[in-house]
């Protein structure tokens, strides 16, 4: 965001005078665009300057504090170029009453979700958008409860910490104030019997429609069936719908549903301070909890400046630590992708048996297994226990090396592995660019980024170690290159093993009130599952005024009915487990 | 594994070198024993619990040792319903659903503190505070999350509370069809359909929502 | 790859497995079950074979910094009485991310200023989240995290409340789970005494 070409600055402005304008807020860097001109300069972004990447879409409400303010709500677009570079933030404004935005999704297809979701919780309106409906709660649901005049039925206070914990806290179980008892309202008048539901009829519509565009399969004169898989299904790794309309066994078009675990994570990460969010991070993707830690605390530390710097040990420490996670989430991945393909549970035993003994590092040093809670502001929260370190070394020098190759053994050549997987679930690169896939989805497509090497952040710069790319975009590839990348991986925490220095393990004194300034900041690291981004806006309070997650493998899934179409039904069940979602990151 | 449950009655003599294999019991111990080393679980996750709870079937903990690696999807054929996760209200219909669906006896685990009582999510409005709101629990693991061993502790709480039931004796009992809990259904919120009543007279005159106690 | 080599050689994996459990167990003759040692060694880097641990004849060790529930730590007084380390300055409940602690705290009915020492403690654990950072930001070393997991329970409306009786634990009980971080408050806590004390008896030299 920093590092800004200024002559680029100067063509994007000069070539829409009047029409983008330069973010003047304290502490914002991007563009201001008309609302009306967005899809123009959009494509000219897209076309012209090589801003082929739309990472992340969100709204912001800006909700007026005071009797003078304007309220309004805001679309912020983080845009990058597929070579590397740094991001280019716009933001549209459109007043809070009918509010409505041209949508993107024609142009980045990526979009369609994440306009969807803001939709969903903001009430913002995407004309144009192919299949506007609500994504993570339920049609019929009352309100937009993102907005920040919209009160949840246990809402208690703004922000926390709540005034009523301390030190009159006179304790008491919230849902005994409760009406019903069961964490819900009901508006004036409404009454339960007359209420039909008619929750599932737009999905089905939006089916039925999406058929219709991709209407190109022979036909002979069959019925279609619209068949759901899941929500609770063993293949759908958690609480994950898939409605499919079949052709016989070959599917014509799929919808993915969602929702079932949505926690408001956002929400409540408003009310938050800066410092509670973090162990909240953990349970976005709760396999790879560190590597949420690190995206966050890199989000805040760029609207710290200076005082959010963490020192050398630190950022050595966190580094190992993203790079075990990873190679723990990968080799997850692959024993559940090996699940779906039908070798039921073996395969994973072997791989969680790896993971269990790098749990036993992270519960060391951390305290826990899995929700590590281990980033601060700054450093890390504490060191590594006495003879830690030397168990990673031995770990990745001695037993990880030798037990990825055993999974290579035993997978790779596996016939049936190679029949079910080979040519599935094919997306070109410029497909996976278009749809904004991230991580090992966009790079086994034959795309190699990696925002490591392609925006370095941390101390990646100094480490050895290569992007792992394949180049067929099926399953397959999508499976070796988790292989290739734990052994990436396993390079680069040996190397940091050998190179840590001694020192502070944190800047500063750890206070338990962070002082943010004003501003916004896009913090993004290359998480196991892609690239996984903190936005977080900031007005100089303890509470940020914004915080959004882009989430990986909520966006990955946005290119499931593509990789779907044409496949037989058995097929979803690996395509979806090779995308490697987490649930609680999908629905937050 | 764990210990051999004793199964003898109380008051029995049994001479020393028989006590290894016979034993002079009731038909509900015998009857219990059984149940408690066959609990089948359902393949049910709903968060990050659920990975705990993969992992306490997997090779380091291994369920098997207790009866209970077979893990079955459909609500049909199992015993057991681990809730080990946050419980949505989107989710809620379906929950109920497949607990109605479960056989007779069952039972149900709270894993987790989001499945007892909401957990750090709690505040949230799509979350429901504790599954106990809608469906009977007979254990509540908590933990966030619990580890595996503390999981495996739950369960055996639940062997424990098998040991002292009496089917047999009241298998009279048994025969009166069980009533399904009624299906919530989402509405502009989630609706029980056994409130409806309080819903009714609460909307009258305005919204109806939570009132916190003020600070004193 | 036409001829099944691929299960085979899957298959010779597990084979490796299963004969890796008895070659381990012969190594170990006995001791592989049931003893530290045999536990730690089926969590280390050599392992091989069977992995489970038989819990709950043997447990996993657990590590120091390992979090669960928090627990309050009172020092014993010269008459075997609890004196509370907690000062209810509220730290604890304001870093709270669920916000599931409450504090009461009262007043010296004579003097009107508050007591340093909470009247009340409440601890919510069906909404706790394990995360540390009431131990973490403790000014005064008052609360820590348990190590203790089984806590499975038949009832929650009655029990997953804590109160400061059930939350209160000996300051020795803390030294026994957590020797490495105890030692370590405890010598910054006499550095600074000592210091203080040097303070003072510098200003007192100075005065006279
Ligand atoms: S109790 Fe904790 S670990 Fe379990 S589902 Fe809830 S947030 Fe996740």
């Amino acid at each position: 965001m920093t590092e800004m070409a200024p002559a680029q600055e100067g063509t994007l402005e000069a070539r829409f005078p009047g029409v983008v304008t330069h973010d003047e807020r304290k502490g914002y860097e991007g563009y201001i665009v008309q609302l009306d001109k967005l899809t123009e300069v959009a494509q000219v972004l897209r076309d012209d300057l090589g801003y082929d990447f739309l990472s992340s879409v969100t709204a912001v409400d800006y909700l007026a504090q005071k009797e003078d303010e304007e309220s309004y709500f805001e679309v912020v677009y983080h845009l990058y170029k597929s070579t590397g570079g740094s991001a280019l933030v716009l933001a549209v404004q459109t007043p809070r009453d009918n509010p409505a935005v041209p949508s993107l999704t024609p142009l980045y297809p990526g979009a369609e979700f994440q306009e969807r979701e803001a939709f969903d919780l903001y009430g913002i309106d995407f004309t144009d958008h192919p299949d506007m409906r609500r994504i993570l709660m339920w049609e019929g649901f009352e309100g937009f409860p993102m907005r920040k005049d919209w009160k949840e039925p246990y809402f208690e206070e703004d922000v926390k910490p709540f005034a009523n914990r301390w030190p009159g806290g006179q304790v008491y179980r919230i849902e005994d104030h409760n009406p019903v008892g069961k964490n819900n309202q009901y508006p004036q008048g409404f009454d339960p019997e007359s209420w039909s539901p008619a929750i599932e009829d737009a999905l089905y519509d939006s089916l039925r429609r999406s058929n219709a565009e991709y209407d190109e399969i022979e036909d002979l004169d069959t019925e279609q069936v619209i068949v759901n898989l899941g929500p609770q299904h063993p293949s759908t790794h958690g609480v994950f719908r898939m409605a499919v309309l079949m052709d016989g066994e070959t599917i014509v078009a799929l919808k993915p549903v969602m929702g079932y675990l949505h926690r408001n994570h956002e929400k409540i990460g408003e009310r938050n301070t800066f410092l509670h969010n973090m162990p909240f991070t953990d349970r976005l993707d709760y396999i790879t909890s560190l590597s949420n830690n690190f995206g966050y605390a890199l989000a805040v530390e760029k609207l710290m400046g200076a005082k959010g710097v963490p020192t050398e040990r630190a950022e050595y420490i966190r580094v190992i630590m993203a790079e075990l996670t990873r190679i723990s989430s990968h080799l997850w991945a692959i024993g559940f992708l090996l699940n779906d393909l039908g070798a039921f549970f073996t395969p994973s035993l072997y791989a969680i048996e790896e993971r269990e003994l790098l749990l036993d590092i992270f519960e060391a040093t951390t305290g826990s297994r899995m929700m590590n809670n281990y980033f601060r502001f700054g450093g890390v929260a504490r060191d590594f226990p006495e003879g830690v370190l030397e168990r990673i070394g031995e770990l990745v020098t001695e037993r990880l090396p030798r037990k990825v190759d055993e999974l290579d053994r035993y997978l790779t050549n596996n016939e049936i592995v190679r029949t079910r997987c080979e040519g599935i679930g094919v997306l070109s690169p410029d497909e996976a660019i278009e749809y904004s896939m991230a991580g090992p989805m966009l790079r086994a497509s034959g795309v190699p980024y990696d925002v490591r090497r392609a925006d370095p952040y941390s101390i990646y710069e100094q480490f050895d170690f290569d992007v792992a790319v394949r180049y067929h975009g099926d399953v397959y590839d999508r499976y070796l290159i988790r292989l290739d990348e734990i052994r990436q991986s396993i390079r680069i925490v040996q190397q940091a093993v050998e190179r840590i220095p001694d020192g502070d393990f944190l800047t500063g004194k750890n206070p338990y009130q962070v002082r943010v300034p004003a501003g916004e900041a896009f913090g993004r690291v290359e998480g196991p599952k892609g690239e996984i981004g903190f936005y977080v806006v900031s007005n100089g309070k303890a509470n940020p005024w914004r915080y959004h997650v882009r989430a990986p493998s909520f966006i990955n899934l946005t290119a499931l009915e593509k990789m779907c179409i044409g496949s037989k039904v058995a097929d979803v069940v690996v395509v979806l487990g090779s995308v490697d979602i987490i649930l609680g990151e999908v629905d937050r | 594994m764990t210990e051999t449950p004793n199964l003898n009655t109380e008051g029995y003599d049994i001479s020393p070198e028989a006590r290894a294999n016979v034993a002079i019991t009731t038909i509900d111990k015998i009857f219990n024993a059984g149940r408690r080393y066959s609990v089948w679980p359902m393949m049910f996750g709903l968060a990050c619990c659920a990975i705990e709870m993969i992992s306490a079937a997997a090779g380091r903990y291994d369920l098997a040792r207790f009866g209970m690696e077979v893990l079955r999807p459909s609500p049909r054929q199992s015993d057991l319903m681990i809730v080990s996760g946050t419980v949505t209200k989107k989710m809620l219909p379906q929950i109920v659903r497949l607990y109605n669906q479960m056989p007779d006896p069952k039972y149900v685990m709270a894993m987790g503190a989001c499945a007892s009582g909401g957990g750090p999510f709690k505040e949230g409005y799509n979350v429901v505070s504790g599954v106990d709101k809608y469906i009977p629990v007979d254990v509540y693991v908590p933990g966030c999350p619990p580890t595996p061993q503390a999981l495996l502790h739950g369960l055996m709480k639940i062997q424990e509370k098998i040991d002292t039931e009496k089917h047999f004796t009241n298998f009279r009992d048994r025969t009166k069809p069980i009533e399904p809990i009624p299906v919530p259904i989402l509405g502009p919120d989630i609706i029980d359909p056994r409130d409806y009543e309080t819903i009714k007279d609460g909307v009258k005159s305005g919204p109806l929502t939570t009132v916190i106690p003020a600070v004193e | 790859m036409n001829f099944g080599f691929g299960i085979l050689r899957g298959l010779m994996v597990t084979m490796g497995h299963f004969i890796g459990t008895f070659v381990e167990d012969f190594k170990w003759i006995g001791k592989r079950y049931y003893t530290p040692e045999g536990v730690a060694h089926r969590s280390s880097k050599n392992a091989s074979g069977i992995f489970t641990v038989q819990y709950p004849e043997e447990k996993l060790p657990v590590p120091e910094e390992f979090r669960f529930i928090p627990f309050l730590l009172y020092e014993e007084g010269p008459d075997g009485e609890q004196q509370d380390r907690c000062t209810s300055c509220g730290i604890c409940a304001k870093v709270c991310p669920p916000q599931c602690i409450w504090i009461v705290r009262t007043e010296d009915p004579d003097t009107g200023r508050p007591v340093p020492e909470p009247v009340e403690f409440y601890i919510d654990i069906d909404i706790c989240m394990n995360c540390g950072y009431c131990a973490e930001y403790c000014p005064f070393d008052a609360i820590k995290m348990d190590h203790q997991y089984e806590l499975a329970s038949y009832d929650r409306h009655s029990a997953h409340i804590y109160n400061k009786e059930k939350l209160s634990m000996s300051v020795d009980y803390y030294a026994q789970i957590r020797p490495t971080n105890y030692r370590r408050e405890e010598d910054i806590r006499i550095a600074k005494e000592e210091e203080k004390a040097a303070k003072a008896a510098a200003r007192a030299a100075a005065k006279e």
